[in-house]
């Protein structure tokens, strides 16, 4: 007899699906953990999808429908452990713009009969309508989170995943500050670390992917980028994008409006 | 429900990318309503890039797709390069292609082992045929890590790239690390023709359509970042041209805009379209690995569909074979690009098939108006007449064979419901 295998789900809301695909793209590891662990539910996976309960359900995706409001409920009461994976889900997404803007307005814009469209005037994170137990950030989660997020559930343990700055994964790796040696407007000193500070590495500032860190300290970042000669609606639209929804994101831009 | 009717749902089509459903109504032995639904939330993106930079339209409409960002990516510099005027250095376009052979890599072998095989070998998915064909499912994992380690190199992760701009890329790779990558590509060329042939051997349904295909087709190359739009029917236009050829018409039953020609032809976009229109550019390898599985100057049964996704994967690995080795280091990643207010046109093929990007840029540089055609947006009104014409001399057989063939028949086309959220469908049945 096998030991009964963790019972997994993956589930979709407003989202460009990328996070889930993080699953399916750790090629060297899926058959692995599709040993380890039982995958009940992962339709863009599979057409096997069994009922719940489920031990730890996966979300990505953020609630922007009447109808997904009432989706996560029950997907809150059929899950053990609830983690959400993403921007989308921890944030809202770049969807959460609409936020900060008339979605009528939207509706009008982009569809032939606005009247029949199921659109909440809000992108909101799941943990704004459930308790959620774990959080992995990124736009997109990093593999490497998911694959450590995985195997602590496996072993019962909490992830270690880091709460730190991205300049601190810059300083491990030993890559230049683009802000230092360049002059390149950068969010690296507000932005959690998770990704392995890959934009600074290929040259390029962070754009806060990863969302706002554990107590950041936008204003003074936003003096610096301001010496750097950014304007006001420049920084607006800075931290107004992918976790445009993150309170320290949204209250910052709020500053430059 | 009188004697007589049938109704078949898919409430949840699995292996698609995005939510969707199939609804089949069939009334005494005639089908009368064969629709593609489509129930993603709506994320309003050609809404949203309104007031944007127009440097920020290559990240932000990346996110409408994380199966194809490398797509989106690359059909939004076209558009805003075609604006600003800029044509970019040969060593520049060869790195774009390289990085779009990695993306029709790893997509196209996702979707051929892990959401379209699953169908024809009768499993619910890779995992369960890895139980019975370990080496199958291993060899498909490998040659898509292939194609994500290229997407990774140039872009710096795969999902959602961050080494792209305008003009060109942050930073060029250096040789060495292109060079790193060879002798795993050379196992995977012979790998992906290794599963031209598996999959070519598959049991397809006899169904064969007479498609009005479209795609890009380039002077010299197959097509992927460039290219004018041409048609099985003769079109020839340059992109500029795209919305005086195919037009969103609204359905009047539902809230989706299908794409459709002027005159309400339905189009056929992705694999076989590029194929068809583009055999006489297939690299030596991949047309050979095309003729021993017995393609002929095209492919009209959509279940085969999945041949010419190998296919093409082996043409990918071939070219990107060719641009490895003929890489050099150079100077200058990016060209400088200088605003110009105006419309800008761009489209590029994505794995599924042309993508469409056109955006308004004012003086100080912000989208006043963004227009985003995704190739499952067009292939809609596709997927439902193969639906129908398949069903109908068909109607006879039993509700579950007919559902599974359908939903194989919707995966013939990859379709990326996310990609799709603005032509979102509902579903009107009156009596
Ligand atoms: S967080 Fe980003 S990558 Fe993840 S689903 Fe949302 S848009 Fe996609
Ligand atoms: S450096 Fe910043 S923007 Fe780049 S991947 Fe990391 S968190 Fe995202």
């Amino acid at each position: 007899m096998t030991a009964p295998r963790l019972r997994l789900a993956v589930w979709k809301f407003a989202s460009c699906d990328g996070c889930q695909l993080s699953l399916l793209d750790c090629e060297d590891e899926l058959l692995a953990l599709a040993e380890g662990v039982q995958i009940a539910l992962f339709a863009e996976a599979s057409s096997n999808m069994l009922p719940g309960p489920y031990d730890v359900s996966l979300v990505e995706g953020s609630i922007t429908t009447a109808h997904d409001r009432e989706r996560i409920q029950q997907v809150r009461a059929e899950s053990g452990l609830l983690v959400t994976i993403g921007a989308c889900a921890t944030a809202g997404g770049i969807q959460a713009l609409r936020n900060f803007r008339d979605v009528e307005e939207w509706k009008q814009l982009v569809y032939a009969r606005p009247e029949v469209i199921d659109a909440l005037a809000t992108s909101t994170p799941i943990a704004e309508h459930v308790k959620v137990d774990f959080e992995l950030r990124g736009c997109p989660v990093s593999k490497r989170q998911l694959l450590e997020l995985l195997a602590a559930l496996l072993a019962g343990r909490r992830p270690n995943v880091s709460t730190a700055s991205v300049c601190e994964e810059c300083k491990a790796r030993g890559t230049p500050c683009v802000m230092v040696a360049h002059g390149t407007p950068c969010l690296g000193p507000v932005t959690q670390a998770g990704c392995g500070a890959i934009c600074p590495a290929y040259n390029r500032g962070c754009y806060g992917c990863f969302g706002p860190k554990e107590t950041p300290n936008p204003a003074a970042l936003s003096e610096r980028l301001t010496e750097l000669g950014m304007d006001r609606a420049t920084l607006l639209r800075v931290y107004r994008s992918f976790n445009a929804g993150a309170p320290a994101f949204a209250d910052e831009a709020a500053r430059h409006e | 429900m009188s004697e007589g009717t049938r109704t078949i749902e898919v409430n949840y089509l699995a292996r698609v990318e995005g939510e969707g459903a199939l609804h089949l109504r069939i009334e005494q032995d005639r089908l009368v309503a064969a629709q593609l639904r489509i129930f993603e939330p709506p994320r309003f993106f050609e809404a949203l890039l309104r007031g944007r930079d127009f440097r920020e339209a290559p990240d932000i409409t990346a996110r409408i797709c994380g199966i194809c960002p490398v797509a989106y990516l690359m059909s939004a510099c076209a558009a805003m390069e075609d604006l600003c005027g800029v044509e970019v250095s040969a060593p520049i376009a060869d790195l774009r292609r390289l990085l779009y052979c990695g993306e029709w890599i790893e997509s196209h072998v996702l979707h051929i082992f892990m959401l379209h095989l699953p169908d024809f070998m009768g499993y619910p998915d890779a995992v369960r045929i890895a139980r019975d064909h370990p080496e199958l499912v291993r060899m498909g994992l490998r040659l898509k890590k292939a194609g994500n380690a290229i997407v990774a190199l140039l872009g710096g992760r795969e999902i959602h790239p961050i080494n792209v701009r305008l003009g060109g890329f942050y930073r060029a790779p250096k040789r060495a690390d292109l060079l790193a990558l060879r002798a795993e590509l050379e196992w995977a060329l012979g790998a992906a023709e290794q599963t031209v042939a598996r999959v070519s051997a598959l049991a397809f349904p006899d169904f064969e359509r007479d498609y009005e295909f479209v795609a890009l087709r380039h002077p010299e190359h197959y097509p992927m970042n460039t290219g004018r739009l041409v048609s099985s029917r003769g079109v020839d236009l340059p992109v500029t041209g795209y919305d005086d050829y195919l037009q969103e018409h609204h359905e009047v039953h539902s809230t989706a805009l299908q794409s459709r020609t002027a005159s309400g032809g339905v189009v056929h976009l992705g694999p076989l379209a590029r194929y068809a229109l583009n055999r006489d550019r297939l690299t030596p390898r991949a047309r050979a690995a095309a003729d021993a599985a017995g393609l002929g100057a095209q492919v009209c049964n959509p279940f085969r569909s999945i041949v010419v996704r190998a296919v093409e994967v082996v043409l990918a690995f071939e070219e990107a074979l060719r641009l490895v080795d003929a890489y050099r280091e150079f100077d200058l990643p990016a060209l400088p690009v200088e605003l110009r207010p105006g419309v800008g046109y761009g489209a590029t093929e994505a794995p599924r098939g042309t993508l469409y990007h056109r955006y308004t840029v004012d003086q100080d540089g912000l989208i006043t108006d963004a227009k985003i055609v995704a190739p499952t947006a067009v292939n809609q009104a596709v997927i439902e007449a193969d639906l129908r014409h398949y069903l109908e001399p068909n109607l006879h057989l039993p509700d579950d064979t007919l559902r599974g063939v359908c939903e194989t028949a919707i995966r013939n086309y990859d379709p990326c419901i996310s990609c799709s959220a603005h032509f979102l469908k509902l579903d009107v049945e009156r009596d």
